[in-house]
C-alpha cells in the first residue's frame, strides 16, 4: 500500500448567516496517497469546493473549520498564518475553475509566476526568470519568452489554464488541489488540460485532488473517488469499483445521467429535483426526497458512512437494492 | 507597445474636442445678457459712439467672420484685452490660472492622502466600528457646503488658533503652499469623501475576486497581496471618478477663492462676469475648458497604465 500524504479527518466547515450557522462541509474524512489522483464528485453546492478550500484555509473570514487536516506530520488547520503561507503554493498548490478570473488581469504572467518563486524559493531574479520560461515550456505554452510579458486577456482560454497550472507548479508542490479546472473549457481543450495534469503527476510524482461534477472527467483521470452530497461523503471507492457497482442511489443516479458515446441508445436517467439548500437539509438521509429507493428509515435516520472493504464505503440504508439494480454504465 | 498607439489616438481625439470648445465658448459669450459696447460706454451712449466701438471690436461683422477672427486670434495667442483691467487677457490668465491650478493640485493630493489609507482600513474592517466611524465622518464632510466648511476652518485654524493665515496668497512658492493649505483642505474634504466611498467599494469587490484567492493560494504575504493585487485593480474605477472630480474641483475653486480671498482664476471669472468683461470671460472659459480636457487626457493615460486592457 502506498503512503498517505494528506489525511483529512472529520472536516466540518460552517459559515455564519442571519439564520444561524450553515454547515457546508460535514464530517468529511478521506486520504490522498502519494502519486494518486483522488476525485471529489458532486453537484454544485455539495460542498466539494469548500472542502478543497478548507484544506488550504482559503475561506472568507467568519468561516469555522473543524476537524484535522494532516500534512507532513502537522495539522494544517492549527498552523500559524506564516506556517500555512509556507505550505500554500510551496508544498500544496491550487488551481481554480475559471482562469480568466483567477489570474490578475492587470499583471503580466511573468510577475504572477515569479512572485510565487519569490515566496517559496531562494532563486535570484535571473533564476526566477529562467524558471518562469521553463515552466511555460513544461505546460506547453509556445514562445515562452515573449508570452511571459503578456497579460491574461491576451491568452486563449486553454492557454490561460496552462498559465495557471504553470504558476501552481512553480515551486514544485507535492500536492495539487484542482477545483474544476476544465469546466470552463471546450471539450478538446479540456482533454489536453487533463492529459497535461496526468503527465505532470507522472513526471513530478505529485498527488492530485480533483474536484469535478463531471463523471466523464473522473473516469478519465482519477484513481479513487469520493461522492459528496449536501456536505457529506456518501460513497467512496476506486473509480473502477464505483462505476461498476454503485452502492449509493445518488451515485447511481449521477452515473445514469452521463451520456455514453457508442453505447446502445437508452434513456438517460436523471435525478429529479435539485440538491437541498444548506439551510434546509432534510432529516434522515439528505438525498431521500429525490431517491427512488427511499423507505421510511431514510426519512428519519441518517445512514452512517459504513466500510464495505478496503477503500470502499457507502452511506445508504438500501445499498443492497441499489447494487441489485445494477450500474447504468456497466 | 500598443500604449504609444493609444496615446497617439487619444491625442488626435483632442482636436475635435478643442474645436467644439472654441465654438461653445464663442457662442456662450454672445448669449450672455448685455453687450460689451454698452459695458464700455454705459447706458447713455450716443449712437455714433456705439457704432464706432462696435466697429473697433469687430462686432459689426457677420457672425461667421467674427468666429473666424476669434479662432485666428486664439491661435496667434491673442485673446484680446480686458475692458475693465485694460490688460491683455493672456497676461491675466498667466497671472491667475497657476494659483487655481496649484490650489486644485494641492486639494487633489490632500484628498488622495486622506482617502486611500482610510478606504483600505474601512474595506478591511468592513461593517465593523472603524468602517462605520470613517464612513460617518466622511458623510459629515460630504454633506457640508464648501463655503460653510471653509468658514469653520478659517475660524478655528486661522482666527482662533492662528496656525494658518486667514486669506491671501503670500509671496514665494512655499508661502503659497502655506496660504493655500486651508483652502485646499476645504476643497479636499468633499472630494476625499467621494474617493473614499468609491475606493472602499472597489476594494471590497476586488477582495472577493478569484485572483485574490489565487494570490493567497500562492502563499503570498497579505501586504503584498494588498499593494500588488488589490490596490491596483481597485484604483482603476476610482481614477475615473478622480479625473471627473477635478472638473468639479476647478469650479468649486470659485467659492473657495472667494471665502479665502485668494487672487485666483475663479475670482477673476466672477468679477469679469459682473463687470461684463467679455474678453476675459471668453479667455478664462477657454483656458479652463482646455485645462479640464488635459485633465481627462491624463486620467485616460493613467487608467491605460493601470489597466493593460484599456490600451488595445
Amino acid at each position: 500500500m502506498t503512503d498517505t500524504v494528506l489525511s483529512v479527518r472529520n472536516l466540518t466547515t460552517s459559515f455564519r448567516s442571519a439564520a444561524g450557522p450553515l454547515t457546508a462541509v460535514n464530517d468529511v474524512s478521506f486520504d490522498v496517497r502519494q502519486g494518486e489522483v483522488m476525485g471529489l464528485v458532486g453537484e454544485s453546492g455539495s460542498g466539494k469546493s469548500v472542502t478543497l478550500r478548507s484544506i488550504m484555509r482559503l475561506l472568507p473570514r467568519g468561516a469555522q473549520i473543524g476537524g484535522t487536516v494532516t500534512w507532513a506530520g502537522q495539522d494544517l488547520l492549527k498552523l500559524s498564518d506564516a506556517g500555512i503561507r509556507a505550505v500554500r503554493g510551496g508544498q500544496i498548490s491550487m488551481i481554480f475553475q475559471e482562469p480568466m478570473t483567477a489570474l490578475n488581469p492587470v499583471l503580466p504572467i511573468r510577475i504572477q509566476i515569479t512572485e510565487n518563486l519569490r515566496a517559496h524559493t531562494d532563486l535570484d531574479a535571473n533564476g526566477r526568470a529562467a524558471r518562469a520560461r521553463e515552466l511555460l515550456d513544461i505546460v506547453g505554452i509556445p514562445d515562452a519568452a515573449r508570452r511571459l510579458d503578456e497579460f491574461p486577456h491576451q491568452f486563449s482560454g486553454g492557454m490561460r489554464q496552462r498559465a495557471m497550472i504553470a504558476i501552481a507548479l512553480a515551486s514544485n508542490p507535492r500536492l495539487l488541489l484542482a477545483d474544476e479546472p476544465t469546466t470552463a473549457l471546450d471539450v478538446t481543450i479540456q482533454d489536453q488540460i487533463l492529459n497535461l495534469i496526468l503527465d505532470l503527476r507522472d513526471e513530478f510524482g505529485m498527488s492530485v485532488v480533483f474536484v469535478t461534477h463531471d463523471l466523464g472527467v473522473v473516469a478519465a483521470t482519477c484513481d479513487r473517488m469520493a461522492v459528496m452530497y449536501a456536505g457529506r461523503i456518501v460513497e467512496t471507492g476506486t473509480v473502477a469499483d464505483v462505476f461498476a457497482r454503485p452502492n449509493h442511489a445518488y451515485t447511481r443516479g449521477l452515473l445514469g445521467s452521463v451520456p455514453q458515446a457508442g453505447a446502445e441508445r437508452s434513456m438517460l436517467l436523471s435525478i429529479e429535483g435539485t440538491p437541498p439548500g444548506l439551510a434546509a437539509i432534510p432529516p434522515g438521509c439528505a438525498f431521500n426526497p429525490r431517491c427512488t429507493f427511499a423507505g421510511d428509515t431514510c426519512r428519519t435516520t441518517r445512514p452512517e458512512l459504513t466500510s464495505l472493504g478496503p477503500d470502499r464505503s457507502v452511506a445508504c440504508h438500501h445499498n443492497d437494492a441499489v447494487v441489485q439494480a445494477g450500474s447504468p454504465v456497466a | 507597445m500598443p500604449l504609444s498607439e493609444f496615446l497617439a489616438r487619444r491625442l488626435l481625439q483632442l482636436i475635435p474636442t478643442l474645436i467644439f470648445i472654441l465654438i461653445v465658448v464663442f457662442v456662450l459669450v454672445r448669449l450672455l445678457p448685455g453687450d460689451p459696447t454698452s459695458a464700455i460706454l454705459g447706458d447713455r451712449a450716443l449712437d455714433a459712439d456705439v457704432e464706432r466701438i462696435n466697429r473697433q471690436l469687430g462686432l459689426d461683422q457677420p457672425i461667421i467672420v467674427q468666429f473666424w477672427l476669434f479662432v485666428k486670434s486664439v491661435f496667434s495667442g491673442d485673446l484680446g484685452n480686458s475692458i475693465v483691467l485694460k490688460l491683455p487677457v493672456t497676461t491675466l490668465i498667466a497671472q491667475r490660472l497657476p494659483t487655481t491650478i496649484l490650489l486644485t493640485v494641492m486639494a487633489a493630493l490632500i484628498a488622495l492622502i486622506m482617502a486611500v489609507p482610510l478606504a483600505f482600513v474601512a474595506a478591511l474592517q468592513r461593517e465593523k466600528l472603524a468602517d462605520a466611524s470613517i464612513r460617518g465622518a466622511f458623510q459629515v464632510g460630504l454633506s457640508m457646503p464648501v463655503f460653510y466648511l471653509g468658514l469653520i476652518l478659517l475660524t478655528v485654524f486661522g482666527a482662533r488658533l492662528q496656525w494658518f493665515p486667514v486669506g491671501g496668497y503670500g509671496d514665494g512658492f512655499l508661502d503659497h503652499l502655506y496660504h493655500l493649505f486651508l483652502p485646499s483642505l476645504t476643497l479636499a474634504l468633499s472630494l476625499s469623501a467621494i474617493l473614499m466611498r468609491n475606493l472602499r467599494a472597489a476594494i471590497i469587490g476586488v477582495l472577493d475576486a478569484e485572483y485574490v484567492s489565487f494570490a493567497h493560494a500562492k502563499g503570498l504575504a497579505p501586504r503584498l497581496i494588498l499593494t500588488r493585487h488589490v490596490l491596483r485593480n481597485a484604483l482603476i474605477s476610482t481614477v475615473t471618478i478622480f479625473g471627473l472630480s477635478i472638473g468639479t474641483l476647478l469650479s468649486g475653486a470659485v467659492i473657495t477663492e472667494t471665502v479665502f480671498a485668494i487672487p485666483g482664476a475663479g475670482r477673476l471669472m466672477v468679477d469679469s462676469i459682473y463687470g461684463r468683461d467679455y474678453p476675459v470671460v471668453q479667455g478664462m472659459t477657454l483656458a479652463l475648458a482646455v485645462l479640464v480636457s488635459v485633465t481627462f487626457l491624463l486620467t485616460d493615460i493613467l487608467q491605460a497604465w493601470l489597466d493593460p486592457r484599456v490600451a488595445r
